[in-house]
């Protein structure tokens, strides 16, 4: 286990550096220097030069990337010249509320997609299985901010039950908290819960038809617990997985879903950031949510031996 | 897989019209294919010759007619400058398309080139993979959002966000299906008598890659649109007064209370073209996989 653990963050390493190139390149690449992009069309050339070398972006590539890459680690994320402080702290500020609607709409997706992707394997062709498939597989044609529209347009705009928009810290009180995510944890909910009800159906219908579930069933086994012991057990590292990929697209769909509901999160960061071309913060989020996305992906990977001990980590590598 | 058919020597015509007939009758049993291609021909016909035949200009205001509800004039009403939203959902459709067909094709050329090297020399294949493991841990759309802010917002530039963003799902799936070609006794035969590796890549691989990448195209097909429709959401996409069917709804989002009709038409135009390409992409996979053509579902 252990040398699994250590061989899974060694892998880690190229992953990582390949993200750092990558996300160092999205401000390297800008045409005319970061400058150009702080400072607009309008600024003369002796301005944009003057302010792309104090930023150091006048040094050859190699050496930009190496200071930019150490700054990282030191925290020194770059500075947000329109909101006047680091882009971490920043980050700091903002993801409070990202955080809290991506666990709200994991929650939502989960309570709606496990079960129901478990009763369409089990019920595999009847109506139950049909409507259940029909209605994930328009769930995944359709983007998040689309049904943060619609769903807007139902409940907040026809039945007035939630607010349209707005965001309350959870100091003013759970109920308002709650009620101020509902719409947009359940925009973002729904849409996951699409691609999660089809996962956890096709590794149940896999776990479901083998022998040893039979074995179970003719020993007579009560029918719940064949299918949510023994079957859900063995199809757990799949669904597992996907509900690990689903955390990280949820982050990200945060970034549409808050600029519809004005969450003061990642995504309005984000979307202000790129209005105002602020490329610092948009480098330091790409940085933050991947290494987020890295580490749940991560943490995923580990918890596999824990549901299923038959995956000897480490051993098999 | 895909030249399993050129196995049949001449005497055997009867049963390769047979196997021929038996892969249409399968065409024509998979019913969501069918229904996705009926869609998404009927979203790219309309798209292409409507705006030909009714001659409206998807730009013209018109401010005494702004937000007025369906009419028979205007069947999926105005926005609020007046303009003639049916129309501009059809624009919408046309640089959607071209943005999801676009990004379709230039992924799966950029990743069968990886896909394949990588499959075939080692050293490639390291290189290939980490550079492709490394874009894939970076969230998609959020990759694009970067990548757009770096080059600025234009339709070329949301081509060519995009496909670095797909090319690296490309690549992996083709690297694995060339994976098992390679291991194939006919290609080792070919390597025995002293093949080049060009002809082994590009004439024995390359045809068992071709049906996952089929697949693949469509569902990339699919996301590109979802994708394109998200940045111009957020403004980082197709720049206005062009109409896309994400800068339509960016705009359409401020008077979401005042004129639903303007979210609703191009949010089904969205969700009716994605379902269809999804549609086709479970069909092409169900009906090119040989494990599963054989047999019908369920």
């Amino acid at each position: 286990m252990v040398s699994y653990i250590l061989k899974r963050f060694l892998s880690l390493i190229p992953t990582l550096f390949v993200v750092s190139l990558v996300v160092f390149l999205v401000v390297f690449l800008i045409p005319g220097g970061p400058a150009t992009a702080i400072l607009g069309m309008e600024a003369t050339a002796e301005e944009l030069a003057a302010l792309n070398a104090e930023l150091g972006f006048d040094r050859p590539f190699l050496e930009q990337y190496a200071s930019w890459l150490g700054g990282v680690f030191q925290g020194d994320w770059g500075q947000s010249y329109f909101l006047d402080m680091s882009v971490l702290e920043a980050i700091g500020e903002y993801f409070g509320p990202t955080l809290s609607l991506a666990i709200y709409a994991e929650l939502v997706s989960l309570i709606l997609a496990i079960p129901m992707g478990i009763i369409a394997a089990y019920k595999r062709g009847s109506l139950v299985d049909t409507a259940a498939v029909s209605v994930s597989l328009v769930g995944i044609a359709l983007p998040g901010f689309l049904l943060s529209m619609f769903l807007m347009l139902l409940f907040s705009v026809k039945l007035k039950w939630l607010p349209v928009a707005g965001y309350r810290e959870l100091s003013e009180g759970f109920g308002q908290f709650i009620r101020y995510l509902t719409l947009p944890a359940l925009s973002l909910g729904l849409v996951q819960a699409a691609y999660i009800t089809r996962m956890t159906r096709s590794s149940m219908l896999d776990v479901l038809y083998m022998n040893y579930i039979r074995t179970v069933r003719a020993k007579g086994q009560k029918e719940g617990i064949v299918v949510l012991v023994y079957g859900l057990k063995n199809a757990a590292p799949t669904i597992l997985t996907v509900i690990g990929q689903s955390f990280g697209s949820l982050i990200t769909g945060t970034i549409v879903t808050e600029s519809i509901f004005n969450i003061p999160g990642l995504g309005s960061l984000t979307m202000s950031a790129i209005n105002r071309r602020d490329v610092f913060v948009i480098q330091g989020v790409v940085l933050f949510v991947t290494l987020l996305y890295v580490v749940v992906n991560l943490v995923v990977d580990l918890l596999y031996g824990v549901v299923d001990p038959r995956i000897q980590l480490g051993r098999n590598d | 897989m895909a030249n399993q058919n050129h196995v049949a020597s001449p005497s055997s015509e009867a049963i390769l019209r047979e196997q021929k007939q038996i892969r249409r009758e399968q065409f024509f049993s998979n019913k969501g294919m069918l229904i996705g291609l009926i869609i998404f021909s009927a979203i790219v016909l309309s798209a292409i010759f409507i705006p030909m035949v009714n001659g409206v200009d998807p730009n013209v205001m018109d401010v005494v007619n702004r937000l007025k509800p369906p009419t028979a004039e205007h069947i999926f009403g105005t926005d609020e400058f007046g303009r003639d939203l049916f129309t501009r959902v059809l624009y919408g459709a046309r640089s959607s398309l071209i943005v999801g067909c676009s990004v379709a094709l230039l992924a799966c050329f950029f990743g069968t080139l990886i896909g394949i090297y990588a499959s075939y020399f080692k050293v490639a294949d390291a290189v290939l993979m980490r550079i492709c493991e490394g874009l894939t841990a970076i969230p998609g759309i959020l990759l694009a959002i970067a990548l757009m802010a770096a080059l600025g917002a234009s339709n070329t530039n949301v081509i060519i966000a995009l496909t670095i963003v797909y090319t690296p799902s490309v690549a992996r799936v083709v690297r694995s299906s060339a994976l098992v070609a390679k291991g194939r006794l006919y290609v080792e035969a070919a390597k025995v008598q002293g093949a080049s590796s060009g002809r082994i890549l590009w004439k024995l691989i390359l045809p068992n890659v071709i049906s996952p990448l089929t697949v693949q195209a469509s569902y990339i097909f699919a996301q590109a649109i979802i994708s394109e429709a998200s940045l111009s959401f957020l403004g980082a996409g197709i720049p206005a007064p062009a109409a896309s069917w994400g800068n339509i709804l960016q705009s359409s989002k401020s008077i979401l209370s005042k004129a639903p009709w303007a979210v609703i038409f191009p949010g089904l135009a969205v969700v009716l073209c994605v379902l269809s390409l999804n549609l086709l992409g479970d069909g092409l996979r169900d009906y090119l996989d040989p494990r599963t053509a054989g047999r019908k579902k369920k």
